[in-house]
């Protein structure tokens, strides 16, 4: 198993505004990395371009697998996202939500196991409640959740910490750890808490 | 992993948790359903009796009403998922193609539903004689299905803009027109002529004609309107 | 276009313009003769508004593929000048039928054709001015344009079939049709528009080129530069 994604030369452009500039780095399976900065230094924008939400102005990302380069499916099959701006479907229940995302997938999944996950943030008694009706934490659990469905080997966080009690950060710090033995997982943060969970990649300016 | 199988239960999956927000927001089909049953009030209101009022003028009125309804509604689908932020967990998701299958279907079966409840009302507030129902039905349910395929990708295109205003009726109607007068023309021939179905069939084919054109031409593009 | 190439046009135009009038017989058959001379003036500006709209279907796939400003400036140019030769085939077809049929609009099929291009070409310029930002202002236009392109081809090819038309049919490339000098003038007013037409397309883009420089003048922008990076090209 050989994974490894490949920035090569990226840079975005917002209109007049350069946000990133010829950015290259490697990360190779398995481990966790680092993404840092000062607000509005770019580190979402960076994150998403290598979740492939956002084409860069220039250069690009590869995805290997044993040195083969993967398709978009397949590219989607194995990325897994958490951010601020990338919300869940707020008049569905948790349940719902996270039925979806896996049934998107292909992934043939019973309500049972679907269930035995919401117990691992806490959330097994709120299953049949619509996530309009959670608290911002909670909501931040399911999006974790959301994002491990289909078992990623890429994972993506941005600011993962963000509103979660000392319970969700442990979820984390537990996920990050094992995400980083056998896959990839690249998070983006100025949160001291979260500086330690890996090896600095990149560290953008302002 | 199969690709083509793949974008159908994509295409499923989509089609299913937009009917689910659908009957629990219900923000498109009030919108569409109540646009088109009072302006089919309004109509019968405006034009009694009835009977006065030439036939070409009620098949241009039902088509009308129609395609304005539509406008008030298609664009819900892709205007959603944009304003509550979650368009990027559908692209993380699903292929542009299954999300473009997913909610075509979406909003077809919101035509039918739309011309099942305004169809029969305004057949019966305006007192329309149908000399051949079987050709009226498959009118209506090719060009209900036409409007729906011309104007979707419209709708993901005005999704994307900075300001929406009425942007999707502005921009649906050059597409939508070809179907539309299809459509009106057909409708007369099933109301009024005698050999209908032999009138109408020139009709019909253009109308599978017009789907069998827009739609590849829509999935073409869609990978540029929806990717950012 | 260098300033031979233009005066060239100037004078190829004028002494078209002259021809129409001294050379070409009145149209006899026409309920006002003298009057069917605008034909000559008429048909290759609705020409040229058929082929602006390739042309920016065209440039539109093209930018959609290589995602170059300036490929989206020269589709824009297209349906800003498909815009312009729009309305003069309209005016002057609308003068023609008032003449000869007495009224200014018949819902003929080529006249509601062109109507509809124009209605699309409106349509695609409040969706340029809905958006903001620049890049997707192109794609978003360009996705558009070619959804708009086969609904044309389809209207213009069933409203024959649904409205009577007061055109003349396949006059304009049969032999029998057209009086030889009413061709001959026709198709030579249309290379002279057709100069223009490329003239002004290529001064819209001059004006983009030079917009892009004031804004690399002001700051780094890296748009700008990539514009002008293609100005070789
Ligand atoms: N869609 C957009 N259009 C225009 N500018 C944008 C867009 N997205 C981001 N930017 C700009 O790009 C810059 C970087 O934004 P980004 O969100 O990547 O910063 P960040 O490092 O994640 O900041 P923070 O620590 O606050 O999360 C900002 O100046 C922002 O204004
Ligand atoms: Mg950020």
């Amino acid at each position: 198993m050989n994974w490894q994604i490949e920035l090569r030369r990226i840079s975005k452009v917002f209109d007049e505004r350069v946000v990133l500039r010829d950015i290259s780095a490697t990360v190779t399976a398995p481990g966790a990395w680092t993404i840092l900065g000062p607000n509005g230094s770019g580190k979402s924008t960076l994150l998403r371009i290598i979740a492939g939400l956002l084409t860069p102005t220039e250069g690009e990302v590869l995805y290997l697998y044993n040195g083969e380069r993967l398709t978009a499916h397949q590219r989607r099959q194995s990325v897994g996202m958490v951010a601020p701006d990338i919300a869940l479907y707020r008049p569905l229940t948790a349940l719902e939500n996270l039925r979806f995302f896996a049934r998107a997938r292909g992934l043939p999944v019973r309500d049972s196991d679907l269930l035995r996950w919401l117990e691992r943030v806490q959330l097994r008694s709120r299953a049949h409640d619509p996530v309009a009706s959670f608290s911002t934490g909670m909501v931040q659990r399911l999006k974790l959740l959301t994002a491990l469905v289909h078992r990623p080997s890429v994972l993506l966080l941005d600011e993962p910490g963000s509103n979660l009690d000392e319970a969700g950060m442990e979820f984390i710090r537990e996920t990050v750890r094992e995400q980083a033995q056998h896959g990839i997982v690249i998070i983006a943060t100025n949160d001291t808490r979260e500086l330690g969970y890996g090896e600095p990649l990149v560290r953008l300016g302002a | 992993m199969n690709r083509s199988s793949g974008w159908v239960h994509e295409a499923f999956a989509v089609f299913a948790k937009d009917w689910l927000l659908e009957l629990r927001t219900r923000v498109a089909l009030g919108a569409v359903v109540l646009f088109a049953v009072t302006s089919v009030v309004a109509s019968g209101f405006a034009l009694a009796p009835p009977s006065g009022v030439p036939a070409e003028v009620k098949t241009a009125l039902l088509w009308v009403v129609v395609f304005f309804a539509a406008v008030a509604g298609l664009s819900r689908v892709f205007v959603v998922e944009e304003e509550t932020r979650t368009a990027d967990s559908l692209r993380l998701a699903v292929s542009p193609t299954g999300v473009f299958v997913g909610k075509l279907l979406f909003n077809a079966v919101l035509m039918w539903g739309l011309c099942l409840v305004t169809v029969p009302l305004y057949l019966l507030l305006l007192e329309v004689p149908v000399r051949s129902a079987s050709l009226f039905v498959t009118v209506v349910v090719l060009g209900s299905t036409a409007l729906a395929c011309a104007t979707t990708a419209v709708g993901a295109i005005v999704a994307k803009a900075t300001t929406r205003g009425a942007l999707f009726g502005v921009l649906s109607f050059p597409v939508a027109l070809p179907p539309l007068l299809v459509a009106i023309h057909g409708t007369k021939a099933a109301w009024l002529s005698g050999g209908a179905w032999r009138v109408a069939t020139g009709d019909l084919q253009v109308l599978v004609g017009f789907i069998l054109v827009i739609v590849p031409a829509s999935l073409l593009v869609f990978e540029h309107i929806w990717s950012e | 276009m260098n300033t031979t190439g233009k005066i060239l046009t100037g004078i190829w135009i004028a002494g078209v313009t002259v021809a129409a009038f001294l050379w070409l017989p009145p149209a006899q058959g026409f309920r006002s003769p003298e009057a069917a001379r605008i034909v000559v003036f008429h048909v290759p500006c609705a020409v040229l508004t058929f082929v602006a709209f390739l042309v920016n279907a065209v440039y539109s796939w093209l930018y959609l593929r290589s995602r170059h400003p300036l490929t989206d400036a020269k589709a824009n140019a297209a349906a800003e000048l498909g815009m312009l030769f729009a309305v003069l085939a309209t005016v002057t077809g609308s003068l023609f039928a008032m003449e000869q049929w007495g009224s200014a609009w018949n819902w003929d099929p080529r006249e509601t054709s062109i109507v509809m291009l124009m209605l699309v070409y409106a349509a695609y310029f409040v969706l340029r001015g809905a958006v903001e930002e620049k890049s997707k202002r192109a794609r978003l236009s360009a996705a558009y344009a070619l959804l708009a392109f086969p609904a044309m081809v389809f209207l213009i090819w069933i409203l024959p079939r649904i409205v009577e038309s007061l055109h003349p049919t396949n006059t304009l490339f049969s032999r029998s049709g057209l009086d030889p000098s009413y061709r001959i003038t026709l198709w030579s007013f249309f290379a002279g528009l057709l100069a223009v037409f490329v003239w002004m397309f290529r001064l819209r883009l001059r004006v983009e080129l030079a917009e892009a420089r004031l804004r690399q003048q002001h700051h780094h922008d890296a748009v700008a530069e990539v514009t002008l990076a293609g100005e070789t090209r």
